[in-house]
């Protein structure tokens, strides 16, 4: 598949949804002073009666979500992906627990978030919102995708998280090719036989480096874009095992809980089959520039390579 | 556009809101032109209300009566006069909302569904009991009549203000009312709320805060004092009504206040006493959480008789 070489980054796609969404009277969005970061802000310019600034107050945010949404309204409430966290509770009992329907993005998540630190920096957030019950798990891989999934939670009957991330990486998708992509669908960007790279988030576009360095030596990796961690794509994961018979996970999140957790799950139990897992290594992050923490946490394209290579020794 | 109900069962000698609901086919009602005539029939309600209380946590052998029996007086007040709703249709969108924040005082609430009719008394004696209607703390999903999914304190007051937002968007005039322990004040998530509202110019939220001075562990001057609730709400920008939690007249005169006011949100402090109406739970710690006795029950039913 051909793609731009050009895109923004996720945050931005989920930015001009929150515009597209605007049609829509019932959609309100909620904020806690980084709107500009989350790109909410593109909503607010045009929406100022559907706005609200909730502060530096995250645990407020997320229960006004749901009391919006018990009275009608189809809310998406956006922070940074680590302040979300601080919620998790109000999540979990005051959106989840009761189903009601609030949408919320977590931008600046994994280790990309400039060079805040550790602080900033979720690694585990898909893992803890993916053990909620009712909840809808996703991280889009660029702009494109980040808008189209953020558009089709329209219609979607349960409570979602949504990380996006700051930075700007190459397009995936096209504009052409964008709308087939499912909530809750994994989609193959490149196909191939030795061995299935299944990734999300800017990961995607390592994989797919990834990819071309192994098929100058002769192996033939599948890629995988995993949008959607919860709920996980199954079948596909399955095929892929049977197609490929060994799998590499690759994330911007902890080895612990997310991605490579939930497929490790999903395989164990289903079609056990030798796994890798790239991510950060139950350790926390650091200042640093986007290239040379990758390579120092060991998540970037040559720690994709080394996994494929041992996971197909394992064969 | 809101209708207004007519007071047309001012002459009606009514002993129980099933009745009034029975008679006039469960339409949608406000009750306070009835009340404003007798508050002795609210008391008399939160009597009954009561004596459901003690018997659903004696039966299901756990559950919260102490905070139950301070709330339910101002609960009792609340649906017999402003509160807009229809029994027979709990999920009416433009109904007003009552947020019970303080959701392990569950029995408060079943008791005044039950009371209304919402809720049968099969539903209340299933109390705490798998697959029961009348879950532990209470919960929307569970119960028609209630709006909020509680049980973690320091969030209804959020929930609150983001229904009152909600409202504000579709032009509604539905009122919300949330109510909170004084305990609960001690999460920092009531003065997220707290701060929110004001900064929003939310007219049409108000809270009482149920101030027993008692919570789990211990009276709050033992575990974390809060002091002047109000003053504190005063200072967040809100209007400050301070009464005391087992008058009717005063809980009406302020719930009729606070209901026509639209200009700021409203904090209602009602004064009470943890266990109230059942001497040996009065002002009593131990019996936040625990269930009466047997014996404990026959004299608890002899009181409220």
């Amino acid at each position: 598949m051909s793609a731009p070489s050009s895109g923004g980054a996720s945050r931005d796609g989920y930015g001009s949804a929150l515009l597209k969404l605007a049609s829509d009277p019932r959609v309100v969005v909620l904020e806690a002073d980084l709107g500009k970061s989350t790109k909410s802000c593109l909503f607010r310019a045009e929406n100022p009666e559907r706005t609200v600034s909730m502060g530096i107050a995250e645990q407020n945010m997320m229960l006004v979500s749901a009391g919006m949404a018990s009275s009608g309204k189809i809310p998406f409430a956006s922070t940074f992906a680590i302040f979300t966290e601080r919620a998790f509770e109000q999540v979990r009992n005051g959106i989840a627990r009761p189903g009601l329907v609030v949408h919320i993005c977590g931008s600046h998540g994994g280790i990309h978030t400039g060079t805040d630190g550790s602080s900033a920096q979720s690694i585990e957030d898909l893992a803890i919102y993916r053990t909620i019950p009712n909840m809808t798990v996703m991280h889009p891989c660029d702009d494109l995708s980040a808008e189209e999934l953020t558009l089709q939670l329209l219609n979607h009957d349960k409570p979602s998280y949504t990380r996006t991330a700051r930075n700007k990486v190459p397009r995936v998708y096209s504009e052409d090719n964008v709308s087939n992509i499912k909530i809750g669908k994994g989609n193959i960007i490149e196909e191939g036989n030795d061995v299935a790279i299944i990734a999300c988030g800017v990961m995607v576009n390592e994989a797919k480096i990834a990819a071309q360095k192994l098929s100058e030596n002769g192996i033939n990796a599948c890629v995988v874009d995993m949008h959607t961690i919860k709920p996980l794509d199954g079948d596909l994961i399955q095929d892929l095992a049977k197609q490929c018979g060994c799998i590499v996970t690759v994330e911007d999140h902890s080895v612990i809980g997310g991605l490579g957790g939930g497929v490790a799950e999903y395989l164990s139990r289903n079609i056990p089959t030798p796994l890798e897992m790239v991510g950060v290594d139950d350790r926390f992050g650091e200042s640093g520039g986007t290239s040379e923490l990758m390579a120092h946490l060991n998540i970037n394209y040559n720690a994709i390579i080394n996994a494929c290579h041992a996971v197909i020794k394992r064969k | 556009m809101l209708v207004k109900y007519q007071p047309m069962y001012l002459s009606i000698g009514v002993t129980s809101l099933q009745t009034i609901n029975s008679q006039f086919q469960r339409q949608v009602f406000k009750w306070g032109a009835i009340i404003s005539q007798s508050e002795t029939q609210l008391m008399e309600i939160a009597r009954k209300c009561r004596v459901d209380i003690v018997e659903m946590v004696h039966k299901a052998g756990a559950g919260h009566p102490g905070g139950s029996l301070s709330a339910i007086d101002f609960i009792v007040g609340l649906y017999g006069t402003e509160f807009r709703f229809n029994v027979e249709n709990p999920d009416w969108e433009d109904r007003d909302r009552f947020i019970m924040s303080k959701g392990h005082a569950s029995p408060a609430v079943y008791s005044m569904l039950h009371q209304l009719g919402v809720i049968s008394k099969g539903d209340i004696d299933s109390f705490r009991t798998l697959g029961s209607t009348c879950q532990g703390h209470v919960d929307m999903k569970w119960t028609d009549g209630v709006d909020f999914s509680a049980g973690s304190l320091g969030m209804g007051l959020s929930f609150g203000l983001g229904c009152a937002l909600a409202a504000r968007m579709d032009s509604s005039e539905r009122n919300i009312w949330v109510m909170i322990g004084d305990g609960e004040t001690q999460e920092g998530q009531i003065w997220e709320a707290a701060m929110a509202a004001d900064f929003h110019k939310v007219g049409n939220l108000n809270v009482v805060i149920d101030r027993n001075r008692i919570q789990n562990d211990d009276f709050m001057e033992v575990q974390m004092e809060i002091g002047d609730i109000g003053e504190k709400f005063r200072s967040f920008g809100w209007k400050v009504l301070e009464i005391d939690g087992h008058n009717m007249t005063e809980i009406v005169n302020s719930i009729n206040e606070a209901s026509n006011n639209q200009s700021q949100p409203y904090a209602i402090v009602a004064h009470t006493i943890k266990g109230k109406g059942v001497s040996f739970m009065e002002n009593n710690p131990s019996f936040h959480g625990k269930a009466p006795s047997d014996d404990e029950l026959i004299i608890a039913l002899e009181e409220l008789s």
